[in-house]
């Protein structure tokens, strides 16, 4: 079909204008071939205009557009609702940026800006004349979802998703629900404890029968895209039967012989093979620990619900959308970091709150009580390029927090805290003051001045030069010293590669825009959220489960989707089935087909991303990528390089 | 190649719609100038540009292609890196077999805020083709 291109070039007040000469690039192109008009216009995203643009489609019954303004980050979808309200297939629209990379680069050269917008406006011309009206592809959604991870985030979107009455699988790896936060005591703000949130988020979920929940359970193959993810799942035994006498089951794990560091409690305390992490903990239903387990039998002897004839299962769960909800892990020092795995009375914050937690009248460590704790705060946060440069924002507030109960559960300790400047932001700033009010010490450092922890052959000494008393030498002969360290990405994070998560620099998985659209990301129909996607506090986690939950909803809710079109194709003639394609796509989008007796790719277009990838590795160049086509690149190059 | 009294070289820019344009916009936004013969092609990811598009334009009388490449930042995983390499390496040896001289094909990972570095990058590049081409 003939192309009949409407083009408008845009004085954007002056910010244009001032520095390229609007008109003399509406001359130059009023005679492009397929331009049936072209025309300067002040403000090209204004109502008038906007509508004025209407009418000329459908008046010259135009089937190309091109707008030259400014980036098409700011106006690209508004002139293809334009062309849409025209009646004409957004997809017909061509922008052309000639404020951000024209007038505003080059507006030490007006002669240079002008002549370099008429080619941009050129090539965007060339590329209109090959555009094709696109639709969406459609695919049909299961309305389910699964949710990775059952933590607060998880199990909060999990009641979400029920109350839109939409089924949820909630897949949790370890045997016990509730995550990072079950490990927590007394929490700021209300000082409810961890146990007690996870408590009422539990009990609120588990009585909904839209609510499936596996625990120990992992993904392990997961095939499909948007709308229709075929997940299997593997879910690993906790040979011992649910339904338990809790006095036999108590002696059995007494008499394990076997006694593992208690990861529960980071390392501080032991566990036996057979173990809980506490008495309420959810499911109520104690473990195995095959990996450590020497089947001596002594358990099966004493308790007739330890059953190691329980079997591994494989669950086939089909759902539309994937909401991970994977959570972080506390950053590990290395050896050495502050003292830490060589000075034996240097811990983590982790373990400090879990010490707190188990040590009830006095606070002791290692068989001594401790009465000064120096805090040394940004401990793998912070750090220089190569490190984890970023702040986990919770620490400061979490060890001030842990400063104020400590001091209250023992009153005769003092807290001393080696800071790189406080960040308790919003109404977490209260308990600095309260801190500070019972006396705390704060002393502070820069980051190339570090403190620095030695050992006095009793205690730890911490040192530090304090640029709050104009940077003098300070020291701290501490009982314990409290490292104070952020979160970082799951150690164990293999479920992101499965369903090919996009990280960021920190390695923490990304969202598609930070601010817009901030728990979608570039793996269609698998949202985000909590602290799998970087550190946030609860609240933070919550308002991102509540959020990536109605998203995920958004997927399923319809039994329909639409995707977008712009994807690979195949040219059938030339394509020789020679695998690069495959083999270099990122998604697995392409796979075999056969075209009669010929073997060729075919592309899954609810599964390919338009990245493009499989385009350069083609011998015989028998891919495209819709809208930028051979003919689309090409031609732009042509417009760009005519003199 | 340009011709001698060019004052700037004809540079094709390659750039990637999540990462690397919203650099150059940046640019712009910043009035950090760089030459005006410096124009650019938005791509959604730069492990998807095709060879012959880059000798097209050698093809059609550019002085040199820059590939604003997605680097670690890529939204479409963390092979963007290794396979723009790839393409460029391959294109290179296109470009000896046809007589083109490799060093006219650039590639930098710009990231979304690396205005500055993108500015400097075309600068330079476009200083080594105009000497290039006087020599």
């Amino acid at each position: 079909m003939e192309k009949k291109i409407g083009v408008y070039v845009c004085h954007c007040g002056g910010n244009i204008s001032d520095y390229v000469d609007v008109e003399k690039v509406r001359q130059a192109i009023e005679d492009e071939g397929g331009v049936m008009l072209a025309k300067t216009t002040m403000f090209a995203c204004s109502d008038s205009n906007q509508k004025d643009m209407v009418d000329d489609i459908k008046k010259n019954d135009l089937n190309g557009v091109v707008v030259a303004s400014c980036s098409p980050k700011l106006h690209l979808t508004t002139f293809g609702n334009v062309s849409e309200r025209a009646g004409l297939n957004k997809y017909n629209y061509v922008h052309a940026n000639i404020r951000e990379q024209v007038s505003w680069a080059h507006s030490d050269d007006k002669a240079g800006a002008t002549e370099k917008a008429i080619h941009i406006v050129r090539a965007a011309i060339a590329k209109a004349r090959f555009t094709e009206s696109l639709e969406p592809n459609k695919i049909e959604a299961q309305k389910a979802v699964a949710i990775i991870g059952s933590g607060v985030a998880g199990m909060k979107a999990a009641i979400e998703l029920s109350n839109m009455d939409c089924p949820v699988y909630i897949i949790e790896r370890e045997f016990f629900i509730g995550g990072r936060v079950s490990q927590w005591g007394a929490m700021f703000t209300t000082n409810e404890t961890g146990k007690e949130v996870v408590t009422r988020l539990y009990n609120d979920m588990i009585r909904r029968p839209n609510v499936t929940v596996f625990t120990g359970a992992e993904v392990i193959t997961n095939v499909g895209s948007i709308g229709d993810f075929k997940l299997k799942v593997k879910i690993t035994p906790r040979y011992v039967k649910e339904k338990c006498d809790r006095g036999k089951l108590q002696q059995a794990i007494d008499a394990c012989p076997v006694v593992v560091p208690d990861e529960f409690n980071f390392n501080i305390t032991s566990r036996k093979a057979i173990y809980h992490n506490f008495p309420s903990e959810y499911p109520q239903a104690a473990v195995i620990d095959m990996k450590s387990c020497t089947r001596c039998g002594k358990c099966e002897s004493i308790c007739d619900n330890i059953d190691f004839s329980q079997k591994e299962e494989i669950l086939d769960i089909h759902v539309g959308s994937v909401l991970m909800a994977t959570g972080f892990d506390p950053y590990t020092p290395h050896d050495g970091e502050f003292g830490y795995n060589e000075f034996a009375n240097v811990v983590t914050l982790p373990q400090f709150k879990r010490m707190i937690e188990l040590n009830e009248n006095k606070l002791m460590h290692q068989g001594k009580e401790v009465k000064n704790i120096a805090y040394i705060y940004c401990v793998g946060s912070r750090q220089e390029e190569g490190g984890n440069t970023y702040c986990s924002r919770y620490c400061c507030t979490s060890a001030i927090h842990a400063s104020l109960l400590v001091k209250k559960k023992y009153p005769s300790v003092y807290n001393y805290h080696f800071n790189r400047g406080i960040r308790t932001y919003g109404k977490q700033e209260s308990l600095y003051y309260d801190s500070s009010a019972q006396g705390d010490i704060y002393l502070q450092a820069y980051e190339d001045a570090l403190p620095v922890v030695t050992w006095n052959g009793s205690n730890s000494i911490v040192k530090i030069n304090d640029i709050l008393t104009g940077g003098r030498e300070m020291e701290v002969e501490a009982d314990l010293v409290v490292l104070v360290t952020g979160m970082v990405p799951r150690a164990e994070n293999s479920v992101g590669t499965l369903f090919k998560l996009p990280k960021g620099r920190d390695k923490f998985f990304n969202e598609i825009h930070m601010k817009l659209r901030p728990v979608e990301t570039f793996i269609d129909g698998v949202t985000i959220a909590g602290a799998c996607q970087g550190p946030k506090n609860i609240m933070e986690s919550v308002n991102s489960a509540l959020s990536a939950a109605t998203k995920s909803f958004s997927y399923v809710s319809k039994g329909e989707l639409e995707t977008e079109p712009i994807v690979a194709v195949i040219d059938p003639v030339l394509c020789t089935w020679c695998d690069a394609c495959s083999k270099a796509c990122p998604f697995d989008a392409i796979s075999m087909t056969k075209d009669g007796t010929k073997s060729i790719a075919l592309i899954n277009n609810s599964v390919c991303k338009g990245c493009g990838m499989c385009l350069p590795v083609c011998p015989t160049d028998a891919i495209e990528l819709i809208a930028y086509s051979n003919n689309e690149i090409e031609s732009m190059i042509d417009a760009l390089a005519h003199d | 190649m340009a011709e001698k009294t060019r004052k700037s070289a004809k540079i094709l820019v390659f750039s990637t719609e999540k990462i690397s344009d919203p650099a150059i916009d940046m640019a712009g936004l910043l009035k950090l100038h760089y030459p005006p013969t410096v124009y650019t092609i938005t791509v959604p990811c730069s492990s998807g540009i095709k060879s012959r598009w880059i000798l097209h334009a050698y093809e059609k009388g550019f002085d040199g292609v820059f590939i604003a490449a997605d680097g670690s930042d890529c939204v479409f995983g963390e092979s963007c890196t290794e396979k723009t390499g790839e393409l460029v390496g391959r294109t290179m040896e296109l470009m000896k077999q046809k007589g083109i001289e490799p060093a006219r094909l650039k590639m930098a990972a710009i990231c979304s805020v690396c205005s500055e570095s993108f500015v400097k990058q075309v600068k330079s590049f476009n200083e080594y083709l105009l000497k290039t081409s006087n020599s």
